[in-house]
């Protein structure tokens, strides 16, 4: 019912890609591709509006409720575009497909339970880090900025590390 | 016309966004199993790809500042908070490997259709409100170990930078050919078909097992 999905793009034509998307937001912005910031802004609103008063007290979370809607900027309207361009991609592909990914073994809700908390430890290690694999790695790492290879070595060393005790989730 | 532009507005980002997620999903990085075989040697393209990426853009940042169309550091650059910096990209590598995506990746994934990378973004919120919850307590740590402001590896070094983009270039060449070699051996890259057939827990055989051990050696 799907079709046949069109293979990948080879790994140096996509790199080739991204690097001049993220050499001309350089360019335009005068920064480099994110996407972690949307989830502060996103705490932030949800926050406002479950929590007004403790968000709006919050040492971390205060200054985007004080600043108006937490969710204007540009780091939204990048990643609005992500998904955009990732729904662009997937549909005029055929690898768009409504389910859920995961090992073989794996049965969904372990599977969910594991993107659950997998997105916890993500999202507050972006968070402590300033930024993620987008802000750091590739934009930071771009400027040959020390903090975006220190951010580099640590998300390789535990990514490698971690999907040793983890492997039978993903084969 | 002066470069940058510092233009902030709607339409450049949702364009350059655009773009970011096209070459993201054109890359199979919607598919949580394709981003995860990085970290079984099973599938490099997530080192292939930003690898590739970082070059050709620090070389065109390079070159826009020696030709004169950008001022010398006219960029941001993040600084390094060593411990904050060092245990969040940790924390992050480790959030990969179980959940299956980054932050931008997950937003490809969710618009590949991936239910778990809906689950993964609300995981994602969670986190920042827990961080937020406990910043008073996390604060030292967040400011800790504090580097020269803006710092790069070629004044860390005191090597010009066209030394240290040559530097990536042969850790790049070397990782490529280490890669692939990985990939041949445990039966990778995924491909496309292998992700989107069937529905989940019905994934046909991994090549890899019909060629002895799977794990590392």
């Amino acid at each position: 019912m799907h079709g046949q999905p069109r293979p990948y793009w080879n790994p140096l034509v996509a790199g080739l890609l991204l690097g001049l998307v993220l050499l001309a937001t350089f360019l335009v912005t005068g920064h480099g591709l994110g996407a972690s910031g949307v989830s502060a802004r996103l705490t932030a609103a949800l926050g406002s509006w479950i929590l007004p008063e403790a968000t709006a007290a919050n040492a971390y979370l205060g200054g985007y409720v004080k600043a108006g809607a937490p969710l204007a900027g540009w780091i939204t309207w990048e990643v609005l575009g992500v998904v955009l361009g990732g729904l662009i991609g997937s549909l005029t592909s055929r690898r768009f497909r409504l389910k859920v990914e995961g090992g073989r073994t794996a049965t969904p809700a372990r599977r969910l339970a594991y993107a659950f908390a997998g997105g916890v430890l993500v999202g507050f290690g972006a968070r402590l880090a300033r930024g993620c694999t987008s802000g750091l790695g590739l934009s930071g790492s771009a400027t040959l900025a020390v903090a975006g290879f220190v951010f580099l070595i640590a998300f390789f060393a535990a990514g490698f590390l971690t999907m040793r005790l983890i492997r039978g989730a993903w084969t | 016309m002066s470069l940058p532009l510092y233009d902030s507005g709607f339409w450049p980002a949702l364009a350059l966004g655009v773009l970011f997620g096209l070459a993201l999903e054109g890359a199979g990085f919607g598919s949580a199993r394709k981003l995860t075989a990085q970290f079984t040697l099973r599938d490099f393209s997530v080192f292939k790809v930003m690898f590739t990426a970082v070059i050709i853009a620090a070389t065109g940042l390079w070159l826009a500042e020696v030709l004169g169309l950008v001022a010398p550091r006219s960029v941001f650059i993040p600084t390094l908070y060593a411990l904050a910096i060092g245990l969040g990209g940790a924390l992050i590598g480790a959030g990969f490997a179980i959940g299956g995506y980054c932050p931008g990746t997950s937003a490809v994934g969710l618009a590949s259709g991936r239910w778990d990378a809906l689950v993964f973004i609300v995981g994602m919120v969670a986190g920042a409100a827990i961080f937020a919850w406990g910043f008073d307590a996390i604060s030292p740590l967040y400011w800790a170990a504090p580097g020269p402001k803006g710092q790069t590896l070629d004044q860390l070094l005191g090597l010009p930078p066209l030394v240290i983009l040559l530097a990536l270039v042969a850790l790049a060449v070397g990782g490529f050919w280490l890669g692939s070699h990985l990939e041949r051996r445990f039966g990778g890259p995924i491909g496309s078909s292998e992700v989107t057939c069937g529905s989940e827990g019905a994934h046909p055989p991994e090549p890899g097992t019909r060629r002895g051990s799977l794990r590392p050696t």
